[in-house]
């Protein structure tokens, strides 16, 4: 299961209303962003915060319509959200009063087509897949932020969508617990064959996860380049990738071209104080 | 003997220590038994006190009997079966008003709290029958409605009503809007996502509006059958005092006191059945 995403030309304005003049105007969030994700691919965004990445996941999600220019999933124009895709948001969004079983089945509940108890064997056998079978009984607080965005995962897959959308889904956890969730992530994305767009601030999370790394840049959000990662990830699960000097070359890449925006970018206006001295 | 600054500093094992080593950390000033121990001294010390400043004279025995007498009155009172009629009066009547202020308060609440045009022009009218004390609005009830027991339930009601849909609104309207864009990622229809998540978010701090209007039927109702009752603990106060039983008063005073503690821990029991979901 995965399908085909389509970005053409996109831009999206929303109304502001400035803090200093206190007028209202419109402001770019993203401006002629074009990106096409093929099929059952893993693709990064990467970008300086602010630049609309998390716009882009809400276009493709259906949270938003573009101002202008056309969003496709599997070459249908996107009108709203569908069970087709899913998202994972950074900030844990499981229902705290339901179990993490409870929680699958309540994704389950709402998509609908499956009986009481294929939702429950459904919801074991996601649980299973990440790892979590004996915590099934357990509610949210009792379990830590890795479990948590863990249950989140099997609950965005559990409805087999094509799309899985992921807004910073690790942002919020340990270095440890981070790195052991993309290398879990990895390995579910393999098996389910899932399209996956994932959204980082991260450049070393973005060359680890993505097949291509997409860079955008700010004011106004667009996005600027598409970096293809070729690693060898076929290699045994001892060896640390993150370590090989192709990484440090992609991810140096990435780094380079984010900071030549930067550079780019209009310097805040600086005020001359008078010395009163 | 710790003080607060002392008890709450105290050095353990953090949250995230506790999950790893999959165990509680036991503050070393806090042991159940003692706990239990204080509360119950508490309690004896309250019940000396009411004993032994009447006989000792510091304050007429008349007018503030000893405890013993007090509960010998009582006894004599639950023994006739008064006690019952006049507390089983009360009962009903706080029982029903408190009832049906819940039934009504919740989907209003959820009804202001869900449509935003409502909300803005409900809440200042809203605002100033909240600012409204109850008790004076008892002789207007008591005009619209005459002296019996509909004024008296009604009011009962009025008192009821704004906690609970005050505290609907607020549960309803702080919903974390991370859950609700979850949901709307779901496809959930709004009927099912109020179902689902929104009413289940709410009911913590609906409980909390829930729990001050039990507080607030019982000191209403108390005051209310003061004037124009023929049962009821507060007709009770009433009476025995214009017919100088004073012990009996003070038997009828301490029998509201109880019935407000029933209502408010078994309020508390009901929250927590409710709430088990959330951290201790």
């Amino acid at each position: 299961m995965s399908a085909q995403i389509d970005l053409h030309d996109v831009g999206q304005v929303f109304q502001v209303r400035g803090d200093d003049d206190n007028r209202k105007r419109d402001f770019v969030a993203l401006d002629h962003a074009n990106l096409t994700v093929r099929a059952g691919e893993f693709v990064t965004l990467v970008g300086p915060s602010g630049c609309g990445k998390s716009t882009v996941l809400d276009l493709i999600a259906g949270l938003t319509t573009p101002t202008s220019g056309t969003v496709s999933v599997d070459g249908r124009p996107v009108t709203g959200p569908g069970p087709d895709r899913s998202i994972v948001f950074q900030q844990y969004t499981l229902l705290p009063w339901r179990t993490a079983q409870a929680n699958i089945e309540f994704a389950l509940e709402a998509v609908g087509g499956w009986s009481k108890a294929e939702r429950v064997e459904r919801a074991r056998e996601y649980l299973e897949l990440v790892g979590l079978t004996e915590f099934a009984n357990r509610y949210p607080h009792e379990l830590s932020g890795g479990m948590k965005q863990r249950v989140a995962i099997a609950r965005s897959l559990s409805y087999e969508p094509g799309v899985l959308l992921m807004d910073e889904p690790f942002g919020a956890l340990d270095a440890q617990t981070r790195e052991r969730l993309q290398e879990e992530l990895i390995d579910i994305w393999r098996r389910t064959g899932t399209t996956v767009v994932f959204i980082t601030h991260d450049i070393e999370e973005a060359v680890f996860l993505g097949e291509r790394v997409a860079v955008m840049s700010s004011r106004p959000g667009t996005i600027r380049t598409v970096v293809d990662v070729r690693l060898d990830r076929s290699g045994d699960a001892e060896e640390d990738i993150r370590g090989t000097r192709d990484f440090a070359a992609y991810r140096h890449e990435i780094w380079t071209l984010l900071r030549e925006q930067q550079q780019s970018a209009p310097r805040p206006v600086k005020v001359e104080v008078a010395s009163v001295a | 003997m710790p003080s607060l600054l002392e008890e709450r500093t105290e050095p353990g094992l953090n949250p995230r220590q506790q999950a790893s080593a999959r165990a509680t950390h036991v503050p070393s000033y806090v042991t159940r038994l003692g706990r239990v121990g204080r509360g119950v001294l508490g309690v004896v010390i309250l019940a000396l006190v009411w004993e032994f400043v009447p006989r000792l004279g510091l304050v007429n025995p008349y007018f503030l009997p000893p405890l013993h007498t007090v509960l010998d009155a009582w006894w004599d009172l639950a023994k006739s079966g008064e006690l019952e009629r006049n507390l089983r009066a009360s009962a009903v009547r706080s029982g029903i008003g408190f009832g049906i202020a819940i039934a009504t308060a919740i989907p209003t609440g959820v009804v202001i709290a869900w449509y935003r045009p409502v909300r803005e022009v409900l809440t200042p009218p809203l605002e100033v029958f909240r600012n409204t004390a109850a008790l004076a609005l008892l002789p207007v009830f008591t005009l619209i409605l005459g002296i019996g027991e509909n004024s008296k339930i009604a009011i009962i009601i009025y008192a009821c009503f704004f906690p609970i849909l005050l505290s609907t609104i607020t549960g309803v309207t702080t919903v974390d809007p991370q859950l609700l864009r979850s949901a709307k990622v779901l496809g959930l229809s709004p009927a099912a996502t109020f179902r689902k998540v929104v009413f289940p978010a709410a009911v913590p701090t609906i409980f909390t509006g829930i729990r001050i209007s039990g507080a607030a039927a019982i000191l209403v109702l108390i005051a209310a059958e003061l004037v124009g009752a023929t049962a009821g603990l507060g007709f009770l106060i009433n009476y025995t005092e214009q017919n100088f039983l004073i012990p009996q008063m003070y038997a009828a005073i301490l029998t509201t006191t109880l019935l407000g503690l029933a209502v408010s821990y078994g309020l508390v029991l009901l929250e927590r059945r409710f709430s088990r979901w959330r951290p201790a």
